[in-house]
Formats: structure tokens, C-alpha cells, sequence
């Protein structure tokens, strides 16, 4: 039964072209990264006008300014992608009326939220890779190798990042029970780990901390954020059983 | 095979099932009929899952619903009022790599059982287009093969025929007749003929209460008192004031120039009626007696009810 729903939920992020967007816009992430980090300094220098002394100002530009744009770039786009992936999956079966259909067929309700689930993160691993492999291929064209094992696990911790994102999103539409609803719950939930990463002594506990973590691994740093990691995977966690326990006492 | 127990159900201030008992023989195809509101789609929704009842018990072959580790989804097809589909699959898709592994049927076996409903159903021409561009009648097509992929021995169809065009109504409905005796089904409609046509019983339901249910048959013997229809050319006169007073009348309707007598017993009233309107200078030009329709039984019920 599980795997019906998950190849139902593939397929279906297949054939409505979302999963394509998602992988393209990450694989231009991806190459953008150390482009932008390489060329914004020379590009800073070619304007006209630029008034005397200033272009000594500006840095040469290092495997450090690739991984920030990275880091960045990724974080971003991500975050508004994820959110745009996840926000309607829930709310448009109940709105259109398929969650009505499927629940009628002998399958567990936090199965469904589950194979959702799954596919959302996978499908940010499967982006994630795109958008990696593109960035180290291009350092290494632009600066220098970076290292292997450090940057990928970078990545995880994105994964991490990133699928806290997507859980509350999935969360906010099993909550709804319209996309307009759940829109709003995932930006007002994006909005509020926004906040509270913008509070002193709060952001060390908070996901994007995450990202200051792979940072210093790949750049040889000593910040380590197990704190964040924890409260992150906490996050996940939560919000995936408060949106299994609330589908499965929901009424269709 | 479905028995159900003082169901009660509300949203809000509104009570849209207000202990409602029903009991579906096996086999039998009950027609589950009632106006806008009475509460047959909330009972169709607690049947299959999909809403919970405030109080009460209901069962489909012994298995009460809504008790843990009692699914009843597997031995239940359900169309609902009206089906919902991912617009991006073709119909085939739909039935043999989503509907029909939902249930355990893999394979060659879910290929051939998609392909057979697809042509019961009259899709067949239509398999590999999206569902997205299909018209509600074909939804409703679809709904219906959706609902038999696992052969379920019991079927809840929330109106199933109320999208379809005339042939497409009689195609269904045949589908319907087919089934009956292996499937116990239960229909809920509006349309009074489709209840006279296929139903072996009806259960008429008004503000979340069974009003009666009987079979077909017996209803109409029961409730359907015939009537006498006179049509007069020159009005009726003094012989209305007449009629009105006759003890075996119990009621008379007058419009345009035709009356409608009610009596309490046919053999016992026509002749009497037959002598007064001869005594009468009256320019009858229609005498005959009539059987109401189903459509009459269900009006006067719920009206009593309202």
C-alpha cells in the first residue's frame, strides 16, 4: 500500500513538472554559485565611474566566497521552493476532493502523509546532489577542489535545513483545509523560525544555524551547531506527528 | 449486511442525522432517498469512513465501523457525489497502477480488471486521455469503475446516475440491475424513477430520520391510495359541495377543470362517484382512476414530516 502512494506521489511531482523545476532551479543554483563568487568582484570593477581607489577595496575572491554563495543561493531558493513544492500537496486533495476518494480505499492516513513526506525529501536530496555536483565542478574550474567529505556533509545538514521547511510546510497543509490557508501557515511558519533565528542566544538552537556548521566544516572552521541539529530534527519530527494525529482524526 | 443504529450526527446547530435506523438485506439494491439535506450524503460519509458519528453504531457484514482494528474499506466500492480524480492520469492509470494495488490486485491481473471496467463503463475510447479533461458524466463513469475494481460485496453510490445524460442514466442503471442479488448496494438518489426502476427496496429519509422503509412494492401497495382524476368541461358545481361530504372521500383537489378525489376505498367509492356525476348536468370528459407514483408517496411523506 505504501509503496502505491509513494509511486503515486513521484509520479505525480513528475508529470506536473514540479520535480523538474525543482532539479533545474537547483542545478542552476548550483553552477551560479561559484560563478557569482568568482566574477562579481570583476564585474564590480568593470562599472564606469567607479571612483578612484575604490576597486582596490574590493577583495580577490576565494573558494570561501563559492561556498557562501552556496550556502546562500541554496538556502533561499530552497527554502521557497520547498515551501512552494509541500504548501498545497495536503489542502488540494481535501479541496479537490481525491483525499475523499483515496480514504474510502483500505490505506492508513498517516500513510498518505508519510509517502508525501518522503517524496518532498527526497526529491530535496535528489536537488540537493544536482546542485552539489554542479558547485564543486565548477570550483574546482574557478578555484580550487573543495573537500569531498566535508562539502557533502554540508549537504546533509542542508537536507536537514531544508526538510524542516518542508515538514512544517506538509504540516500547515494537513492543518488547512484550503491552499489558501495552507500558504499562509507555511510562509507564517517561515516567518516565525526567521524570528527566532534573529534572536541572540535562541539562533544557536535554531536551523539555520545549520548552515554556519557546514560552512566551518568545508572551510576548516571550529563552529559546530549539535544543538541546532537536534532542535531541527525535533522540528521534523513534531510537525510530523502533530499532521498524522490531526489527519487521522480529521473528517473528510 | 448493512445495519445501522440511531445514528446522530451534527455540524453546528444543524442535526443532519437525528437517530436514524436503517437495515439493508444482502443482495437487495436500496434505494436511499430523501430531499436536499436529509442527511443521505452524511450517512454515505460515515459508512465509508470518511466522518464520524456523534452517537450511534452502524455495520457492514458485522464489522462495525469506525471500532479499531475493524476496517470495512476493503469489503466497500463508494461513489461519491461527485468523484475527484488526478486530472494528470489517464483512466487506466488510475484503476490499474493506483486503485486496483490499493487493494492487492497487482500485475496482469489489475491490467485486464482496469481494461474490463473501462469498457463496462463505456470508456473504453477514452483510456489514454488525462481524467482532467473528462466531463462530469464521464467522471461519474468513472467513478463507478473506480468503486468496482476489488468486486466489493457491498456498494455506497451517492447519486450515481445525476451527472449522465439519458443513455449514459440507462446504461448505469442497467449496470446497476446486474449487479443486484451478488452486491448489496446502496443507491441514494432523488430521481424517483431511477428508485422505481432498479430499487427492490426504499428507505425514504427526512431530516436526518428514516421515514419508512419497505420494499418497492409493498410501499407503493401500502402508501399509494389510488385516486379518482374527473375532467369536466363545464367546472363542477354543486357536485364538489357533494363529494366533499361523502364519507369514503378523504380528500378533493380541484384545478383547471380537473378534480382529484382521494378515497379511502376504490370499489367501495366508484360507483357512488359514478351515479353523482350522471345525476349532475355535467360535461364530464375523463373519468379514470389513477395510480400515484412513487413521486406522490415520497412528497406526501416528507411534507407530513416537514
Amino acid at each position: 500500500m505504501f509503496r502505491t502512494l509513494l509511486a503515486k506521489e513521484f509520479r505525480e511531482q513528475w508529470r506536473t513538472w514540479k520535480m523538474i523545476v525543482f532539479l533545474a532551479v537547483f542545478l542552476i543554483t548550483g553552477i551560479i554559485s561559484p560563478v557569482l563568487a568568482k566574477y562579481t568582484p570583476e564585474i564590480l570593477r568593470s562599472i564606469p565611474n567607479l571612483p578612484a581607489g575604490l576597486a582596490d577595496f574590493i577583495p580577490a575572491p576565494t573558494v570561501a566566497d563559492s561556498v557562501a554563495q552556496y550556502l546562500k543561493n541554496t538556502g533561499q531558493f530552497g527554502i521557497l521552493l520547498v515551501i512552494l513544492l509541500t504548501m498545497g500537496v495536503m489542502a488540494q486533495e481535501k479541496e479537490r476532493g481525491t483525499a475523499a476518494m483515496l480514504l474510502t480505499k483500505p490505506v492508513s492516513r498517516s500513510a498518505v502523509i508519510l509517502a508525501k513526506w518522503l517524496t518532498g525529501m527526497t526529491i530535496v536530496l535528489a536537488g540537493l546532489l544536482v546542485d552539489g555536483l554542479a558547485c564543486l565542478a565548477y570550483t574546482v574550474v574557478l578555484f580550487e577542489p573543495l573537500p569531498f567529505g566535508a562539502f557533502w556533509t554540508l549537504n546533509l545538514l542542508l537536507l536537514v535545513y531544508l526538510g524542516v521547511y518542508l515538514t512544517v510546510a506538509l504540516m500547515a497543509s494537513t492543518l488547512a483545509r484550503s491552499q489558501a490557508i495552507a500558504a499562509a501557515g507555511a510562509f507564517g511558519g517561515l516567518i516565525v523560525l526567521i524570528i527566532l533565528g534573529s534572536l541572540p542566544r535562541v539562533s544557536d538552537y535554531m536551523p539555520g544555524q545549520l548552515a554556519n556548521w557546514g560552512s566551518s566544516l568545508v572551510l576548516k572552521g571550529d563552529i559546530t551547531a549539535w544543538p541546532a541539529l537536534g532542535v531541527s530534527a525535533g522540528i521534523i519530527v513534531l510537525a510530523l506527528v502533530v499532521a498524522c494525529l490531526r489527519f487521522e482524526r480529521e473528517e473528510i | 449486511m448493512i445495519r445501522i443504529e440511531n445514528l446522530v450526527k451534527t455540524y453546528g446547530s444543524v442535526r443532519a442525522l437525528d437517530s436514524l435506523s436503517l437495515n439493508v438485506e444482502p443482495g437487495v439494491v436500496y434505494g436511499f432517498l430523501g430531499p436536499n439535506g436529509a442527511g443521505k450524503t452524511t450517512s454515505m460519509r460515515i459508512l465509508s469512513g470518511l466522518a464520524r458519528p456523534d452517537s450511534g453504531r452502524a455495520w457492514i457484514l458485522d464489522k462495525e465501523i469506525g471500532r479499531p482494528g475493524s476496517d470495512v474499506r476493503s469489503l466497500i466500492g463508494v461513489l461519491p457525489e461527485e468523484p475527484a480524480f488526478y486530472g494528470w492520469m489517464t483512466p487506466r492509470e488510475y484503476l490499474r497502477d493506483f486503485v486496483a494495488p490499493l487493494y492487492n490486485i497487482h500485475g496482469q491481473v489489475a491490467a485486464q480488471r482496469a481494461d474490463e471496467l473501462l469498457e463496462i463503463v463505456g470508456l473504453k475510447d477514452a483510456v489514454n486521455r488525462r481524467i482532467g479533461g473528462f466531463s462530469r458524466g464521464m467522471r461519474q463513469r468513472m467513478g463507478l469503475a473506480q468503486a468496482l475494481v476489488h468486486r466489493p460485496p457491498v456498494l455506497l453510490l451517492d447519486e450515481p446516475v445525476s451527472a449522465l445524460d439519458p443513455a449514459g442514466r440507462k446504461e448505469v442503471l442497467e449496470l446497476i440491475e446486474t449487479l443486484r442479488g451478488q452486491t448489496t448496494i446502496l443507491l441514494s438518489t432523488h430521481i424517483l424513477a431511477d428508485v422505481e426502476r432498479v430499487c427492490d427496496v426504499v428507505g425514504i429519509i427526512a431530516k436526518g430520520r428514516l421515514i419508512v422503509q419497505a420494499r418497492r412494492d409493498d410501499l407503493l401497495a401500502r402508501y399509494v391510495t389510488p385516486l379518482f382524476e374527473i375532467e369536466s368541461d363545464n367546472g363542477f358545481g354543486h357536485w364538489l359541495e357533494w363529494v366533499e361530504k361523502q364519507a369514503f372521500v378523504t380528500n378533493v383537489t380541484v384545478s383547471n377543470h380537473t378534480a382529484r378525489v382521494l378515497v379511502k376505498d376504490v370499489l367501495k367509492a366508484q360507483k357512488p362517484l359514478l351515479e353523482s356525476l350522471a345525476r349532475e348536468t355535467l360535461s364530464v370528459r375523463r373519468f379514470e382512476m389513477v395510480h400515484p407514483s412513487l413521486e406522490d408517496v415520497f412528497l406526501r411523506l416528507t411534507e407530513k414530516e416537514a
